[in-house]
């Protein structure tokens, strides 16, 4: 699988070394040349310098062939952005954003994308260890609607 | 009209102006508590702190009931998501959105902004006008009608130079407006004829501004 990870963070490192650790043919994006330093020492994949809300940075790291995008920089509008360019301009097949905001990750979960957002995912994980698995998946948007 | 303006750099400052002495409703959000304070001083009580993008800022701004929302920040991820969340949350009739980035336009167009302004865009087509001997000058998109106005200097050498408009073959979709000669401007009709120094406005559907920049000048 040809897969373009923007955003080399501690998530985007680890999730793009083990990618390419499985074998897949991974592009890492980002902004800060000494981001690319947390891929692991065996990455074989391929960096690009830039930010992928830019087409011709998404060009240039492949994304015409890519199979998934994932979009994990610290930024949640860069994410939702970026991941939309690669959706409606390049049509890629997975695309997977990650939003911080959990009002954000709703409205865009329910416009197709496949998100993730850390802070319902890790309360969830905290309040499960702390009371138990019945009360952790009540998030309090949900009782909003 | 109550509109919300998401922004408050230059253009948001001067907008909000604009659309308070034009006697609308509005509401400024701006993230920068200093930009607020003085805001508030000069608006007074039109100025909200907080992050356009958080639904929370936006349900105290009542978004629910506004009927424009313009996101006019620095940058375009920021002004993209401002539109869709007003859009998709509070579903806010029309949303305008600054791209700053003419790159970011066709994607803007193809996501859920209803309106974008790429003044980088705008700049330079102003400063395009304002440079001596360009022959054919795109002066303006009427997007809606998919239509652009155009404005083409004549010269000697000109297809058209020395011919009426009636001997022209223009293509089906453009119309010959006016023509500016020295002082005067003449609404022309078929036995018009076109000299060299004419300026040439025409109104071309956008798919073949590139046939009448042919016919009317030699590049």
């Amino acid at each position: 699988m040809n897969v373009v990870v923007m955003g080399c963070g501690r998530v985007g490192a680890r999730v793009a070394s083990i990618l390419d650790n499985n074998g897949h043919r991974v592009t890492v994006i980002d902004t800060n040349a000494t981001a690319f330093r947390r891929l692991s020492p065996q990455f074989g994949g391929d960096t690009v310098l830039g930010t992928g809300i830019d087409e011709d940075v998404l060009k240039s790291a492949g994304i015409k062939r890519a199979d998934a995008f994932i979009a994990v920089t610290n930024g949640d509008n860069r994410n939702i952005m970026a991941g939309q360019v690669a959706r409606v301009m390049f049509d890629v097949r997975d695309v997977i954003i990650r939003i911080y905001d959990p009002v954000r990750e709703d409205t865009y979960r329910r416009l197709g994308f496949s998100t993730v957002c850390p802070t319902t995912t890790v309360s969830a994980l905290i309040i499960d260890q702390v009371i138990g698995a019945t009360d952790s998946y009540r998030r309090p948007e949900a009782k909003e609607a | 009209m109550y509109i919300i303006v998401v922004g408050g750099g230059k253009v948001g400052y001067y907008l909000t102006k604009t659309l308070l002495n034009d006697r609308h409703e509005v509401l400024l959000i701006e993230r920068d508590r200093d930009k607020v304070e003085t805001y508030s001083e000069r608006f007074g009580s039109v100025v909200l702190q907080g992050d356009g993008a958080e639904a929370a800022v936006l349900a105290s701004a009542g978004a629910a009931r506004a009927d424009v929302l313009i996101a006019v920040t620095g940058e375009d991820e920021d002004n993209l998501v401002i539109c869709q969340m007003a859009k998709h949350k509070f579903h806010i009739g029309k949303t305008i959105a600054r791209v700053n980035n003419p790159k970011n336009e066709q994607l803007f167009k193809l996501l859920d902004t209803d309106v974008t302004v790429s003044q980088t865009n705008y700049i330079l087509g102003l400063i395009e006008q304002a440079i001596p001997d360009r022959a054919f000058i795109h002066l303006l998109n009427l997007r809606h009608a998919d239509l652009a106005i155009i404005e083409a200097t004549i010269t000697a050498e000109s297809p058209v130079a020395n011919k009426t408009i009636g001997e022209i073959d223009l293509p089906v979709a453009c119309v010959i407006a006016a023509i500016a000669r020295q002082a005067d401007v003449i609404v022309p009709n078929p036995d018009t004829e076109i000299l060299p120094d004419d300026e040439i406005i025409a109104v071309t559907h956008r798919t073949e501004e590139d046939e009448l920049r042919r016919l009317l000048i030699v590049e």
